[in-house]
């Protein structure tokens, strides 16, 4: 196991290099670095540019050096912490993104869970009363749930929040708790508006795992050891509980490194439509604005997050499935 | 059981007279015959056929993109055609009866007030006289596919009266005919976006699973490395830096290639899996042993076996680029008018405030749900028939 976590662990760290490459050149990709775009604006606003000040910012931020060093000081610098300076706030982007990626945690987080906890139940009914009406129901929701796009879905919940119930179901806190520090009752207040982006941002991931739920359980109960399991007079509901439904668990864990990716997607634009506190809408902004540090940071964040995620799910799959652990590979 | 004594009853040698049938024993009814002769795309066809709802999708799928073809004689209106006295104006019903009497489909025209508490534009049909509907008739001029002028549409708006059917938007502008409109686009970028996924799927997945080794490798951890991005951020990102002084046209061209270039990873994995595994197959090595080269074997005796089901898996990849166009065009960094699409109708619908007082701003909605849902169902019929000699499953 020891020896799976640590080649597993290795496998993580070109990855991330090769990302982090990614995530550089797009912020490079702009014409111009930062600081044109900045004495561009100060002047616009007809304010004189000092060129002393602005050749002390170049070598400061590093622009006047060759793009490799300058992917270095980067990349080192986000190890330590430091994801650089963005130029719209006026801010190291350490400051400006907050908590928001802890609230983009735990949307994402909490979303994964909504989507096991309700697809778990339905796609082993689904599979266990193949072709009944609640199958059929139930798949057909799922369908539709999967065509849905989460904005979309956000959209139509607060058009009738808004008609029906005459509130606003967005944001992510009662606005008296926005740049408190956390408290009791800011937790619970959070608590109170989780649930709907995770419903929205969840619809999708939810149905797909329902019909893969189906789909496996399906296939497992075909197979001889349920046959003679049911043959030699196991009860119904123990013939599925102690084997097929640990079978179909395996996939149901390592399936969370391709749902979180949807997740994350998801919560992006959803979190602008329902204006949660998260990294979606500053992301956005950032585009908006060329704030390409800033933005860039956030891809980077985010696909950290996707690649830690998937490597979790990969160790808890190794700790559940001795087969993938014994082999040392990381198939799936 | 009777035993034969060989030494006494031994068997005379027999020879038949009649004429030799090698089939006598297993003679093929015609229906299985035809069965078992029929080329893959007929079994195809026939098991494509039993999946009711793939098909009735199919239908769905060719109507919407029949309608593409002739946007222009579909929509009651141009598309850019402006109406400033009819600002959020609501859907107009069609109705059938006036008073009772029978006068087949028309529309009521509207009283408009202006609602100074809210500034809200309230629009009351007025049902005192009857506007009749025509039908194939001469109405807003267009350039048929940016070409051809003409002015023939299906229907159009009564004679000094409007025409609807799904309201208008901030500008006064009908929200039917921008949608008919904004399906061109739509559709076109899913297709065209998997078009580039496609290649790219193929040329990737293809050298990966023909080569093996440590190109395999290399490109498998490119792979892993494109699937971590979360999509939908690093789509936003490459449409941010798209340049802004491009035309809208390129703008257009630049979104599906983004769309296309992240979208292949998917494809390019079921390409080389199916290549490895289809390599080793007997029929492969069959073919090997009678002199056949790589060309041969790949061009005709791989390339068939997995194209059917690559195509399937492509089908079911459209959805998620005609859902990344709306998103990205939704959030404002996609599509930038005049070129329309249903995503960029969306962006009207961005604020809260104006969809609650007109609420159908929303409906370009119902369209990329029904086209997404139809092209799921239609990619899992695929998927079911795209192995017609696969019996069993599900």
């Amino acid at each position: 196991m020891i020896r799976y976590v640590i080649q597993r662990l290795l496998i993580m760290i070109p990855t991330l290099i090769a990302i982090s490459a990614i995530v550089f050149i797009l912020i490079q990709l702009p014409p111009g670095d930062y600081l044109d775009s900045y004495i561009a604006e100060l002047q616009s606003q007809g304010e004189k540019v000092d060129p002393k000040k602005i050749k002390f910012l170049r070598e400061q931020y590093g622009f006047d050096k060759p793009l490799i060093e300058q992917y270095f000081v980067w990349a080192i610098g986000m190890l330590q912490g430091d994801f650089g300076y963005s130029f719209e706030y006026g801010l190291p982007v350490t400051d400006v993104v907050g908590d928001r990626v802890f609230l983009t945690f735990l949307v994402s987080v909490t979303t994964i869970a909504f989507a096991w906890i309700v697809s778990f139940p339905i796609g082993v009914y689904s599979a266990t009363h193949q072709y009944s009406w609640g199958d059929y129901g139930l798949t057909f929701l799922g369908f539709l749930g999967l065509a849905t796009p989460n904005f979309l879905l956000a959209l139509v919940l607060l058009y009738f929040a808004n008609v029906v119930f005459g509130t606003s179901i967005g944001g992510l806190m009662d606005p008296e708790y926005i740049d408190q520090p956390w408290s009791f009752d800011k937790v619970l207040s959070v608590l109170e508006h989780l649930w709907i982006p995770v419903v929205v941002i969840g619809t999708a991931g939810t149905a797909e795992m329902i019909r893969r739920v189906r789909a496996n359980l399906l296939d497992e109960l075909q197979k001889q050891y349920v046959i003679t399991a049911r043959a030699k007079g196991l009860a119904p509901t123990k013939v599925i509980l102690k084997y097929p439904l640990r079978v179909a668990l395996n996939f149901f864990v390592s399936d969370v490194g391709s749902l979180l990716p949807g997740v994350i997607s998801g919560s992006a634009i959803v979190s602008v439509v329902l204006s949660l506190p998260t990294t979606g809408p500053m992301l956005l902004e950032s585009l908006r604005s060329q704030d390409m540090y800033l933005a860039g940071s956030f891809l980077m964040l985010l696909a950290t997050l996707t690649v830690i995620g998937v490597l979790i799910s990969d160790l808890a799959l190794a700790a559940l499935d001795p087969r993938i652990r014994l082999e040392g590979g990381i198939t799936r | 059981m009777t035993t034969v004594d060989r030494d006494n009853d031994a068997p005379k040698h027999y020879v038949a007279t009649g004429p030799y049938d090698p089939q006598s024993v297993e003679r093929l009814t015609p229906e299985q015959e035809r069965y078992f002769m029929a080329p893959q795309w007929r079994l195809i066809w026939w098991k494509f056929r039993r999946h009711r709802l793939a098909v009735v999708s199919g239908a769905i799928l060719l109507a919407f993109y029949l309608s593409i073809l002739i946007s222009e004689f579909l929509a009651p209106y141009n598309l850019h055609t402006r109406h400033p006295d009819f600002i959020y104006a609501p859907p107009q019903g069609i109705h059938l009866f006036h008073e009772g009497e029978f006068v087949g489909p028309f529309v009521y025209g509207f009283d408009y007030r202006l609602d100074m508490e809210i500034l809200k534009r309230e629009y009351t049909p007025n049902t005192s006289k009857p506007y009749p509907l025509r039908f194939f008739c001469l109405g807003d001029e267009y350039r048929f596919w940016g070409a051809i002028p003409g002015r023939f549409h299906f229907v159009c708006p009564p004679e000094d009266g409007t025409f609807f059917l799904l309201g208008t938007d901030r500008l006064g502008r009908d929200m039917l005919s921008r949608l008919i409109y904004g399906a061109r686009i739509s559709l076109t970028i899913g297709l065209l976006g998997i078009t580039i996924s496609f290649i790219l799927a193929m040329f990737f997945g293809g050298i990966a699973g023909y080569y093996g080794g440590w190109i395999d490798n290399v490109i498998q951890r490119m792979i892993e490395v494109l699937r971590s991005f979360p999509h939908l951020p690093l789509w936003m990102t490459l449409a941010a830096i798209l340049p802004v002084n491009w035309s809208p046209l390129f703008i257009f061209l630049g979104i599906t290639l983004i769309l296309g270039l992240l979208e292949w990873t998917g494809l390019a994995r079921s390409v080389r899996s199916k290549l490895l595994s289809l390599r080793e197959e007997d029929y492969a090595t069959a073919a090997m042993l009678l002199g056949a080269g790589p060309r041969r074997i790949i061009g005709r005796h791989l390339l068939p076996n997995f194209m059917s089901y690559l195509i399937a898996s492509a089908t079911l990849a459209i959805p998620g680029m005609i859902l990344g166009e709306t998103a990205l065009s939704f959030l404002g960094l996609g599509l930038r008018p005049p070129i329309t699409s249903w995503g960029v109708l969306l962006n009207e619908a961005q604020n809260i405030n104006a969809v609650d007082l007109y609420p159908w701003l929303m409906l370009p909605v119902v369209p990329v749900i029904i086209v997404v849902l139809t092209f799921n169902f239609l990619g899992d019929g695929l998927r079911d028939a795209a192995d017609p000699y696969y019996e069993g499953g599900n």
